[in-house]
């Protein structure tokens, strides 16, 4: 065997539904092993996916499947691409029963599923138990309620479901670069040892997993980083050999850019420490990678270096965050600047009036906003011209809805209680969840995970 | 040698992501020939200030020299991250562009791209 060719039709939960179409296209002409993976189950997705099976058991999977599914289905089957996803979220069960009903509505008889179930640390563990585990990151656990405890499996069970010989491998928590080496695994029969192929592995995966992140999306910059036909950017595909060397490359006729700077913006990206980046399944040292252009929109990424995972395993507790209460107007023309800062000034004082005891912000937009901080210090000290266009934003974070929508409402009244010309109100008052990261044993974890196939 | 004074985005791109309270960025250089100036002008200490009025207690700057790139880890850089900011972004996705643009560096004309806008 040659190659093994990897294709990725989604890079967060509401990436591009049309974006696997092409790289469906372009992998049932490779020659080799296909699999086409959809990586779209963010800390926070997991979460409210979970709130959703609570309210209703057969729920809970990702609330887009059908629109990720549905088009490309019929097509991967007959083309040999082996779909491997996280879509599974909350419930790959249900997330596996529905993908079967969508073979059935599209005439195919023979597809076969399989799960991996045993990322849910709250089917396993007591909340007791779960509070007591270190905490690396994010707030602290104690008298929050839990809403979602899941570990990051690795790519050996993805590997295992593989072996049953399924079309279709659906998962809920596990590391986003899993979805990639875990192909490679069952492919090439990589084993604990083979660290540097596994390190290879998961360079592949990280580089795959953010979709047109590493295609020229998320790069463009007119003047400096030019990308070609952004609108129709094509989502990467990666070819790796038995040794763990990659090229990667993307669908064909489409827009978007293979270079050795997207290959490198993304390698880096949300890595850390780059000698020491930590996964269930090895430790990625890619401080001396070579990234090499070989042909247009065609990338080689070696050197890659591994060693043995620690023994626990990275899981995210998902808490019960509040709400969080915006309201948005715009003042513009002469003097708007002036107009908005007063604007700023009344929310302040209204939310003392009514007895706001959270900090409340309150942002100009155009008067360099997102990079400032709650007190709008460097806002003070600019020199901005006073007309122009400007958007104040005043925001909360609350327990409870309803201070949440007070300082939201309060930006509403600036219609006609506040300064001259605000126009252009929007609100949102939204319920937020919040996580941390804590370290589990992977002795505890691991024997309750399990691969199985799934029958209508 | 004639030099520029320039901020660091005519010399190099990158990009930003977070982890909880804490924000990643690359760096990279679109010629070799700047490597040697990023290095050099382009510390932790420098970084760390950019970041300050925002709470940031910590930076940690990661050498590539293979991939011309620096990569900082800042701490406490995010106002609470995504579980806590009150800001419009509490991921930091944008804060790439504010470290390129607040960084000045001085470098040879060779260090710009061919056809950059601020030649």
């Amino acid at each position: 065997m040659n190659k093994v060719f990897i294709g990725c039709g989604a890079g967060f939960s509401g990436d591009r539904f049309d974006a696997a179409g092409p790289v469906v296209d372009t992998l049932s002409a490779c020659d080799g092993p296909r699999y086409l993976i959809y990586e779209v189950l963010a800390e926070r997705t997991l979460a409210i996916a979970q709130r959703l099976r609570r309210n209703d058991p057969e729920a809970g999977y990702s609330p887009y499947l059908d629109h990720y599914i549905e088009p490309i289905l019929a097509k991967a089957k007959a083309n040999d691409i082996r779909i491997v996803s996280n879509m599974g979220a909350a419930n790959p069960l249900g997330a596996a029963r529905r993908v079967l009903a969508l073979a059935a509505e599209a005439g195919l008889t023979d597809l076969r599923v399989a799960v991996v179930t045993g990322d849910d640390l709250l089917a396993v563990h007591t909340v007791e138990t779960i509070r007591e585990l270190p905490t690396i990151e994010g707030i602290g656990l104690a008298d929050r309620e839990i809403v979602a405890a899941n570990a990051y499996l690795g790519a050996q069970p993805i590997a295992d479901a593989l072996a049953i010989g399924v079309d279709v491998v659906l998962v809920g928590r596990t590391t986003d670069a899993a979805l990639v080496l875990g192909p490679l695994i069952h492919e090439f029969g990589w084993a604990a040892g083979d660290w540097d192929r596994l390190a290879q592995g998961t360079m592949a995966g990280h580089l795959l997993e953010c979709g047109g992140q590493v295609t020229g999306a998320y790069f463009a910059d007119p003047g400096f980083k030019d990308v070609p036909d952004l609108a129709e950017v094509g989502f990467p595909i990666a070819e790796v050999d038995e040794a763990g060397d990659m090229v990667i490359t993307k669908a064909a006729h489409t827009g978007g850019l293979v270079s050795r700077a997207t290959v490198i913006e993304q390698a880096l990206y949300e890595i850390h420490d780059p000698a020491n980046y930590l996964t269930p399944d090895v430790v990625l040292d890619l401080s001396n990678i070579s990234v090499e252009e070989i042909a247009p929109n065609r990338v080689r990424i070696t050197g890659a270096k591994g060693t043995p995972p620690p023994p626990t395993l990275k899981a995210t507790i998902s808490i019960d965050g509040g709400w969080l209460g915006e309201g948005e107007i715009t003042y513009a023309g002469p003097n708007a600047l002036a107009r908005a800062e007063l604007a700023a000034s009344v929310i302040r004082r209204r939310c003392q009036i009514l007895g706001i005891q959270e900090p409340v912000r309150v942002d100009i937009f155009g008067a360099g906003a997102v990079h400032d901080n709650d007190m709008g210090s460097k806002r003070v000290q600019a020199k901005l011209p006073l007309d122009g266009e400007y958007r104040v934003r005043a925001a909360v974070r609350a327990s409870v809805r309803k201070t949440a929508q007070q300082v939201s409402d309060e930006v509403l009244s600036l219609y006609c209680s506040g300064p001259a010309a605000g126009g252009g109100v929007r609100q949102y008052v939204t319920e937020h969840v919040s996580t941390a990261s804590i370290l589990i044993d992977r002795d505890d974890v691991l024997p309750h995970v399990h691969a199985r196939e799934v029958f209508a | 040698m004639t030099t520029l004074e320039v901020p660091l985005h005519a010399i190099a791109h990158g990009r930003a992501g977070d982890k909880g309270n804490r924000s990643n960025i690359s760096v990279v250089v679109y010629r070799p020939e700047a490597w040697n100036y990023l290095v050099d002008q382009v510390t932790a200490d420098r970084i760390l200030e950019v970041f300050r009025h925002k709470g940031a207690t910590g930076c940690n700057r990661y050498e590539l020299p293979n991939l011309g790139a620096l990569n900082f880890v800042i701490d406490d850089a995010l106002e609470g991250g995504v579980n806590g900011s009150l800001g419009i972004d509490g991921h930091g996705k944008t804060l790439s562009f504010l470290l390129l643009g607040e960084i000045m560096v001085r470098v040879p004309m060779e260090c710009l791209p061919d056809g950059s806008p601020y030649l």
